[in-house]
């Protein structure tokens, strides 16, 4: 990964009218870092429209939408708890999140070890959640929830739950790949012979968090609203 | 500073963590409230402090540059703007079928327990 050139002193406002009017690199970060932050915003987009979508479908039906609360209630210690098991994922996510983290600090430590281990957990955090999330969607889909039906109301609270999830674990499951990948890189030396730099770890970081950030928002509109 | 990368003190971290873990457990429990528009209103706000916790603290953005900050969280502002439209089409849509179809006779079955 290229070294970033900032070569601007300026601060606020006047910074920003610098930086973008100088005709050169506009952006002070390496430019990994850039790109995957203008590949975030690009997937912004598409779970925006996701999960307008879903508002859309869910205001234009006339059948009644099912209650997520006792749709995805768990029975524990005798009683159905409702969304346990979405409440757990949560705080999976989270904390794969804080282990993320640490990493990222970690890996700007050069302490690669603990970087590996850090980067090892959070990936292990995350493929329990899909493992949750596929025990969730047999559950359902048991229960006769398809994309173009629905035996609890309407048809759209499937399609829009199998749609919206179902990308979201894609997600998951690609991060969980991309975070091994870099965290045996990490381990093997594979960046002591580019120069000993880990921005990469901070690159993966930003991706990892944002899959959390969808989850705040999914949790939000689809599960509690 | 954005030379070196972002290294921050490990603190920092460890309290948004935690900010994280308590912001949670707030909204899971408003599932347990009637709704109505305080439920509403405390379901956006903890969504919005712990969005804004996750993109400020653990990505770093508090941290970039405005050219940065703005190139990124500016664009969607826009999907605001999506929201408002496709809020009026949806109840338009909900009331032409309510005006051609009639109300709806679905029957939903019980959720079973597990």
């Amino acid at each position: 990964m290229s070294e970033a050139v900032l070569d601007n002193e300026a601060q606020g406002t006047d910074g920003l009218v610098e930086d973008w009017s100088r005709d050169k690199q506009v952006f002070g970060v390496p430019w990994g870092k850039a790109m995957m932050w203008i590949f975030l915003l690009s997937d912004t987009f598409i779970f925006s429209c996701f999960l307008v979508g879903y508002m859309m479908v869910r205001i234009s039906t006339t059948d009644p939408w099912p209650n997520p609360s006792e749709v995805f209630a768990l029975e524990a210690f005798g009683y159905p708890v409702p969304l346990l098991l979405i409440a757990i994922m949560t705080f999976i996510l989270i904390t794969s999140s804080g282990t993320m983290a640490l990493a990222v600090n970690m890996g700007y430590r050069k302490d690669r070890n603990k970087t590996f281990w850090l980067m090892v957990a959070t990936a292990v955090l995350g493929a329990s959640f899909v493992g949750m999330q596929a025990f969730e969607w047999s559950k359902l889909i048991a229960e006769g929830v398809r994309p173009w039906e629905n035996p609890f109301g309407a048809a759209q609270f499937g399609s829009s739950f199998f749609m919206i999830t179902g990308f979201h674990g894609m997600h998951v499951s690609a991060g969980v790949i991309y975070l091994l990948v870099i965290a045996f890189r990490v381990k093997n030396g594979y960046y002591e012979k580019r120069g000993g730099n880990y921005e990469i770890v901070e690159v993966t970081g930003l991706y990892w968090h944002f899959v959390d950030l969808v989850w705040v928002f999914i949790f939000a509109f689809f599960y509690l609203w | 500073m954005a030379e070196e990368g972002q290294q921050h003190p490990l603190k920092i971290y460890w309290i948004m963590w935690i900010a994280l873990f308590v912001l949670s457990t707030f909204s899971y429990a408003t599932d347990f409230m009637d709704d109505g528009a305080l439920r509403t209103f405390l379901i956006l706000l903890f969504m919005m402090v712990k969005a804004g916790g996750i993109v400020w603290i653990f990505m770093h953005m508090g941290w970039e540059r405005p050219a940065l900050k703005i190139a990124i969280l500016g664009p969607p502002v826009a999907i605001l703007v999506l929201i408002g439209l496709m809020a009026l089409e949806g109840e338009y849509v909900e009331d032409s079928r309510l005006e051609h179809y009639g109300e709806s006779t679905f029957e939903p079955k019980a959720v079973p327990h597990h």
